[in-house]
């Protein structure tokens, strides 16, 4: 423990500190891996930096992949605050994507109807998904560390029956498995398109608003709602809320109802915005990457948006890469885990404890 | 019949072997998602060794050793960072997903012949019918059913096991005691690396003959699963892995016979069964009282 309390400069500092030296350090010790492995780090990393930021349509295209994984780091989030470890929103995003095609591709509506219909019901089946666990965990004491994990399996395989089986396209002329495309009414515009008079990236659509009203829902959800409140507080200490009156089981189920909603809205908005129609491991990676961001943001809305910006631009800078330097796409993988390794692992550069540990010379730590 | 039982006993064995390792961690008081990406890596390392070195023994080799290298980092960021072990165990299976793909299309151009672990004849056992199949597996399999009695002893009987066991149930008496509880939680994690490279490595040079992106699919998580299913014993981790293995050998057999049920159905079937598992039987396994705390010497 530190005898002075932290200033308000001093905590502004940390805050900014740990992220920046974790995602320093993953690029260091990505870049030893590059050169190891043959490829030159700088051409690579050059390949990402102009492929994600280095134009107005590059920083469309990064938004673009921040909204989906600024969704499910809310559905981490959320869940986390309360105590509950959700790893499954990569299934989530899936049961999601599938509500949202089938509003979007049975239903007839005017656009301005259709969009709020289908993310709704996005939002509502993933969270009827995400309640599954929560349910297993309140009633037989289930770990969710577990559950959460084969539900995305038994999803994953649900929508490939699915888009081979009961919603497949049977008019595209082709032979893969995919669902078929959601109506005009039912896409995400642009944004451009929206606002004509502003210079606009080309490809950037509506999902960043979605992912912007999540955001701020979720900040006022938890630090202005009685319920926001117990969710903190039973995340925090359990026994606590318990002993306030607080219900542990109702609060996880509505936890893990939000948690399952945010990864829905993620995948009915790559849906929507992007990807059209649900093909065979299209959706793969957004709710490990959600993890990710939910972990470097702090669990904070502003910092889950800053780094759901930092992980798109990774996602949309990695082809350039390839194409540059031949580093393989998946090298984004690695670069994602190392940054979560230094994130949770900040003691490495904690400089109270360096400090600390020069001053107290008989080597004990005091933290 | 003789099918059924020879695929159930294949699909259980990588479990089996995860499974052993991960007693020991978890009883220390690990949990170790990152047993996933330890088998990922094990299996990509297993047919790298193979290929490199054309025997499938040496690439068992190299898969546990590079595996268990691999394990401490988990262990470094878990005992020495007391960074939360889900989080780290997360970092570690998309940081082995993304480095299995990337070596994956370094080393291997193409689909290459392995060398995988050949299946050797018990005499006179494995001509009994039926169950003589269970006496024509690879020397992997032999080797992990008869770990079991071994680690049952020395987690239940010896000293040692007795030690990671109160390290995991209350790691402050222990330290009082004059037990290392980090240094025992640190070689229990390396154990469980070491095993889960096997694992992974029977999964792609003993299953498969050769590596697919992202095979290990789940079976990781199950590995824990069968261990919070065994009640952290070894004879229980054997029994949940064939009970696992004969749920994963029936979703073979439903896809062969043509029962009109879609495949993607069937495919779902081990992780249902692991589902209605930790529903079921978790009230009977209770885990160590210091799970996924860190433990902090004042």
């Amino acid at each position: 423990m530190h005898t002075k309390a932290p200033g308000r400069l001093q905590r502004l500092f940390d805050t900014i500190y740990f992220p920046i030296a974790s995602i320093l350090a993953s690029f260091l010790v990505a870049g030893v891996a590059f050169k190891l492995l043959g490829f030159d780090p700088a051409v690579a990393f050059g390949g990402l930096l102009s492929g994600s930021v280095g134009s107005l349509n590059a920083w469309g295209e990064t938004l673009n992949k921040a909204t989906p994984v600024i969704l499910t780091g809310l559905s981490y989030a959320i869940a986390q605050r309360c105590g509950v470890i959700n790893l499954g929103a990569e299934g989530q995003v899936y049961i999601g994507a599938l509500c949202a095609v089938l509003v979007g591709t049975e239903l007839s509506l005017p656009a301005a109807l259709h969009i709020p219909v289908v993310l709704a019901a996005a939002f509502l089946g993933a969270a009827l998904f995400g309640t599954l666990p929560a349910i297993m965990k309140n009633r037989f004491g289930s770990s969710e560390l577990i559950t959460t994990i084969m539900f995305n399996y038994v999803a994953l395989y649900f929508v490939h029956y699915m888009i081979a089986g009961p919603i497949k396209d049977m008019n595209s002329g082709s032979n893969f498995a995919q669902s078929k495309q959601m109506l005009q009414t039912a896409q995400l515009p642009r944004l451009n398109a929206m606002f004509p008079g502003v210079t606009l990236p080309n490809r950037l659509h509506a999902g960043l608003i979605v992912a912007v009203l999540a955001l701020i829902f979720y900040s006022f959800f938890l630090f202005r709602t009685t319920r926001g409140y117990e969710m903190r507080v039973i995340g925090l200490n359990r026994s606590a809320g318990e002993c306030a009156g607080m219900n542990i089981r109702t609060n996880t189920l509505l936890s893990m109802f939000l948690a399952g909603g945010f990864a829905g809205l993620g995948g009915a908005c790559e849906l929507m915005g992007v990807q059209r129609r649900i093909m065979e491991n299209a959706f793969n990676g957004f709710g490990f990457d959600g993890v990710a961001v939910a972990l470097l943001g702090g669990n904070s809305s502003g910092g889950i948006a800053l780094s759901g910006i930092l992980f798109g631009a990774l996602k949309s800078g990695a082809t350039k890469m390839q194409m540059k330097s031949g580093v393989p796409t998946a090298t984004v993988y690695m670069l994602q885990g190392l940054i979560i390794l230094f994130v949770v692992g900040k003691r490495l550069f904690d400089y109270h404890r360096i400090t600390e540990r020069r001053k107290t010379h008989h080597g004990k730590e005091n933290d | 019949m003789e099918g059924f039982l020879s695929s159930a006993i294949r699909m259980a064995t990588p479990l089996l072997i995860a499974g052993l390792g991960l007693v020991f961690s978890a009883s220390a008081g690990i949990v170790n998602i990152g047993t996933e990406g330890f088998m990922l890596l094990g299996a990509l390392m297993g047919c790298a060794g193979s290929y490199w070195t054309g025997s499938a023994f040496l690439g068992a080799l190299i898969a546990m050793v590079s595996t268990m290298l691999f394990s401490a980092v988990f262990a470094f960021f878990v005992l020495n960072m007391r960074a939360d072990q889900t989080v780290v165990g997360a970092a570690i299976n998309i940081f082995a997903s993304g480095l299995t793909i990337t070596l994956n299309r370094i080393i291997f151009k193409g689909v290459p012949v392995l060398a995988a672990y050949d299946p050797v004849d018990i005499p006179l056992l494995s001509e009994i019918p039926v169950i003589g199949v269970l006496f024509r597996q690879s020397v992997v399999c032999y080797l992990a059913f008869l770990a079991v009695p071994l680690a049952w002893y020395v987690m239940k009987k010896t000293h040692i096991g007795l030690e990671v066991r109160s390290v995991g149930e209350n790691p402050r008496a222990s330290d009082t005691l004059g037990i290392d509880v980090n240094g025992t939680r640190w070689w229990t994690i390396l154990l469980s690396g070491l095993f889960s490279g096997l694992a992974g490595s029977y999964m792609s040079l003993g299953q498969l003959s050769f590596f697919t992106e992202g095979m290990v699919s789940g079976k990781g998580f199950m590995a824990l699963a069968v261990v919070v299913l065994g009640c952290y014993s070894p004879l229980g981790v054997l029994g949940a892995s064939l009970v696992f293995g004969a749920g994963m050998a029936l979703q073979f057999r439903l896809q062969a016979a043509n029962t009109g049920i879609p495949y993607q159905i069937i495919t779902m079937l081990p992780y249902l069964i692991t589902l209605l598992a930790v529903c079921g039987f978790v009230r009977g396994s209770r885990s160590p009282a210091a799970s996924g705390v860190p433990y902090t010497k004042e």
